[in-house]
């Protein structure tokens, strides 16, 4: 065997799992493991890295980079632990005060989160002329008030996005009065226009600062245990990755990386650069759309934690359809509930009692873990038969609506439960079951490219100018993230028109990727 | 409701893509004097809704959105404000046209601008009482009591939080009974009631008092002074008394949207039960295989095609849509059009879909129903017939029938 070089680290903290794989430049996946996510998520990442690096022998030094998707952000939000206070400063003031920082949070979160907030005058309209002057003596009279009880701050102006220089300038200020060690969110940095949702992802942000430092000392304790000279990076929830310094100041900026993952993941197993994907838990299906690479995005805000927000998430449909799903054998349709990890013990096909949708899928002739059911009563299959034909169109219907009228595109396959999924779809092309589709979601992380991205608001007469700026400061981010300035590219450009305004208007968002720079190291081929 | 509205546009309510939704309501009873075409079937008028407490504002948002016809602005955020706004200062007292004293005067409050300005500058605390305390100022009478300018959307549910907000009552009614996009677009203006003067005030604090000579120069005027203030405002335009509002306002509309909002949100078959709450007929159950939209000059405009599933297979149903649901059209007859109600709902949920969240492979239901009568005037189509839309057809009333 050659001596491998260039070899990147992929993996994936998912809900239930816990991936690791090894990939090769030209793409292979030369080690992977699987196992239960436990709730010392760092000793999982330790295992998991030590059985892949097991597996690689003595090309183990020839591992240049780990890459990590980690739910810690997302598991932080969702049980209200180690999030740190936040002081809130809005610019604006008056306008936007019938709505105060965190409105609609659920109390609790809410009340673990916000030290205090002000409402101060500046921000702008939506043509750049000024709200109110910059309220400076505001700013410094809430963190005077708060006399250091918080942990972190968000600044959140008006129209930020389009005019991030005053937010910059608060951050100068904060520094200034309370010193340089407080960290501070720029919600320009974070979200696009809509105040409250991007308000929301940038207090989330700031409140994930602590948890941040977890996972990036946690990741890069691990790769220096395991002697590896490698560099680390985060997945974030478009199917790039980030440099840790990065992931330390953008940790909302992972939560959604495992969907992300993969689609990316799958979709580069099965070698489409478009597909639909569907990944086929336990509980759920998951089914996400790669375009040009990567994840389609959804354009509407997402709940996180039931706070809404505004930064980019994939768009992923969930159905309430996965191997576990309890049939309601004599309706003859799945039901809502799922037995869960629990399958092993409670399946018809495993000696238990509880008809799933597993079971109907083995009636229909799947092996699954090379069982056989045990002998059932004709009513009993037929109501497992009937349940899978609704399941099968529950998926399909599914594919279609994902699709957006878009026929010809390959349906790639992943997850426990992929037996579910039929030879064929309609609306898809072909039906494709990669190998090593249980691994997906570490392949994707593992495979990411760096990242960035900006919006610009323009007069439409400006748009060539406009789009210009936007494509340099995205790259810019993206090269920020760790991408190699030489290969960085933009990769897409979106121009939606603003209306009511005196001119018309654009508003231009460019995302860019490359692959990671290798500084002082060999090109991969 | 992208630009170009007047009093009713989804203004200064965040309009926010995810949750809007669309349906319709129907008109509840008789709204006084106008009525030119005979009414079309109609449910018996809404149990009376005495007041609005904190546990009504799901269920009006739900409604409203219905009423919203595809527009109207989303009701979320709104939904919020509303719900808080209660919380803090108690449940609003309701009342009806007919329980105006001489000592009452109704304001009619509503947003103009860009829905997507109106997510990012939000409302000021005191918007709302800036414009109260000026019109009090003009009128030499206090404000008893708020109407919404529609009911259909955000700006159906914003002004009980401002009624909340400022301890006033909210007017059982509306002047559109859905949402329309042009202030001239008013029940008020179909039964001839003069807009003496205009209020208007921004988030920023800025207050400008209109005097116009019709409302088509008003629309210019607020739009003017809108697009000054950062394309975001809130208004006032009228002032109703015990002795202007009947048969100037569509009646009950308030109830209704609650009442519609609460069979909705309890429903175990949301479809059905929505168009029986409503007196609507299920036009079409199919999946939207086609969404075209065309926002050139500023306005949107588009249509989507639905398939019909079911007991519908092989039917093909289009529905025209500006920032509402406008026309129905199947086979080359239209099967209804503006001013009857249109409204897209989810077939699973029966939540509206609004224009702009409608998108190919939704499972959807479209329902009709007929327009409150006074919509069915001379004067009313003129101004809301699908001609004021830019189409070039004749108005049908809508009578229930599929075609």
């Amino acid at each position: 065997m050659n001596a491998r070089t260039d070899l990147s680290v992929g993996i994936d903290v998912g809900g239930t799992n816990t991936d690791a794989v090894v990939i090769s430049p030209s793409g292979e996946v030369i080690a992977w493991t699987k196992s239960a996510t436990t709730g010392d998520v760092t000793a999982g990442i330790r295992s998991s890295l030590a059985a892949v690096l097991d597996q690689l022998g003595p090309d183990r030094g020839a591992v240049s980079r780990v890459m990590l998707g980690t739910t810690h952000a997302t598991n932080a939000i969702v049980r209200r632990r180690d999030l740190g206070r936040v002081a809130v400063i809005r610019l604006g003031a008056p306008a936007s005060t019938v709505y105060p920082p965190l409105a609609g949070w659920p109390a609790d979160l809410r009340q673990a989160v916000l030290a205090g907030y002000v409402l101060a005058g500046g921000g702008h309209l939506v043509d750049g002329y000024p709200i109110a002057e910059l309220d400076r003596d505001a700013v410094r009279r809430l963190l005077d008030e708060l006399e250091g009880r918080f942990d972190a701050v968000a600044v959140c102006g008006i129209f930020s996005p389009s005019f991030p220089e005053q937010e910059l300038e608060v951050e100068a200020l904060v520094q200034d009065h309370v010193g340089v060690d407080v960290p501070i969110s720029l919600s320009s940095e974070i979200g696009a226009l809509g105040l409250l949702e991007r308000e929301n992802a940038t207090v989330l942000n700031a409140a994930l600062y602590a948890v941040a430092r977890d996972i990036t000392s946690a990741l890069t304790t691990v790769v220096v245990e395991h002697g590896l000279d490698a560099a680390t990076f985060f997945a974030q929830n478009d199917g790039t990755f980030m440099a840790v310094e990065y992931a330390a100041r953008y940790p909302v900026l992972t939560i959604g990386s495992g969907p992300a993952n993969s689609i990316r993941g799958a979709a580069a197993l099965s070698g489409a650069d478009d597909a639909i994907v569907i990944d086929v838990g336990g509980t759920t299906s998951d089914l996400g759309v790669l375009v040009g690479r990567f994840p389609r995005e959804s354009t509407l805000p997402r709940e996180v934690g039931g706070v809404r927000t505004n930064f980019r998430m994939p768009d992923i449909l969930s159905l309430g359809v996965g191997g576990g799903t309890i049939v309601d054998v004599a309706a003859g349709t799945p039901g809502t509930d799922s037995v869960g990890y629990r399958i092993a013990e409670e399946a018809l096909l495993f000696g238990g009692s509880t008809p799933t949708l597993t079971d109907a899928a083995a009636t229909a002739g799947a092996v699954v873990a090379g069982r056989e059911l045990p002998p059932l009563d004709r009513s009993v299959r037929k109501g497992l038969a009937e349940a899978l034909a609704v399941a099968h169109d529950r998926i399909e219907s599914a594919v279609e609506r994902m699709s957006l009228g878009r026929t010809g595109l390959p349906l790639v396959v992943v997850g426990g439960g992929e037996f579910l999924v039929p030879d064929r779809v309609l609306g898809a092309s072909e039906v494709v079951r990669p190998e090593r589709g249980a691994v997906a979601n570490a392949v994707g992380a593992a495979i990411a490219l760096a990242g960035g991205r900006a919006d610009r608001l323009c007069a439409v007469a400006d748009r060539v100018a406009a789009i210009e700026e936007a494509s340099k400061a995205a790259i810019d981010k993206a090269v920020q993230a760790g991408a190699d300035p030489a290969r960085v590219e933009v990769i897409d450009v979106l121009e939606t028109p603003v209306t009511y305004v005196t001119q018309p208007t654009l508003k231009v968002a460019v995302k860019a990727a490359g692959p990671v720079a290798h500084i002082g190291r060999k090109e991969p081929t | 409701m992208p630009d170009q509205d007047l009093p009713t546009g989804g203004g200064g309510a965040p309009v926010h893509p995810p949750a809007a939704t669309t349906t319709s309501a129907h008109p509840p009873a008789g709204t006084a004097g106008t009525a030119g075409t005979a009414a079309t079937a109609r449910t018996a008028a809404p149990a009376r809704l005495c007041e609005i407490a904190a546990d009504d504002v799901a269920a009006l948002a739900a409604g409203a959105a219905i009423f919203g016809t595809g527009g109207g602005g989303a009701v979320q955020t709104e939904q919020m404000a509303v719900a808080a706004a209660i919380e803090k200062h108690g449940p609003v007292p309701v009342v009806t046209v007919g329980e105006l004293t001489e000592d009452d005067a109704v304001i009619v409050l509503s947003a103009i601008g860009a829905p997507s300005v109106g997510i990012e500058m939000l409302p000021a605390e005191g918007q709302t009482e800036t414009i109260v305390r000026e019109v009090e100022r003009i009128t030499g009478r206090p404000m008893t009591a708020v109407m919404a300018a529609e009911i259909g959307g955000s700006n159906g549910v914003a002004p009980v939080g401002w009624a909340a907000g400022m301890g006033l009552k909210v007017l059982d009614a509306d002047g559109m009974g859905r949402a329309f996009p042009q202030g001239t677009m008013i029940s008020m203006n179909v039964a001839g009631l003069p807009s003496e003067f205009a209020v208007m005030a921004d988030t920023i604090g800025n207050v400008s008092v209109l005097r116009t000579i019709n409302l088509a120069w008003l629309e210019r005027h607020a739009r003017a002074i809108t697009v000054a203030s950062g394309a975001i405002s809130l208004g006032a335009h009228y002032v109703l008394t015990a002795e202007t509002a009947p048969g100037a306002v569509i009646e009950g509309t308030v109830s209704r949207a609650v009442q519609v909002g609460r069979r909705l949100l309890a429903a175990s078959e949301p479809v059905s039960e929505l168009a029986a709450e409503l007196a609507a007929t299920v036009v079409v159950s199919g999946k939207v295989i086609d969404v075209e939209r065309n926002t050139e000059g500023g306005f949107t405009r588009g249509s989507v095609t639905v398939e019909g599933v079911g007991a519908d297979r092989g039917r093909l149903t289009r529905v025209e849509i500006q920032n509402e649901n406008l026309v129905i059209i199947e086979d080359g007859v239209v099967v209804a059009s503006v001013p009857d109600l249109i409204t897209v709902v989810d077939s699973e949920t029966g939540e509206a879909i609004s224009t702009e969240l409608l998108r190919f492979g939704q499972r959807v239901s479209v329902l009709a129903w007929a327009c409150d009568p006074l919509w069915r005037t001379e004067r009313g189509l003129e101004l809301t017939g699908p001609r004021a839309f830019g189409y070039d057809l004749d108005y049908v009333p809508f009578d229930g029938g599929r075609r």
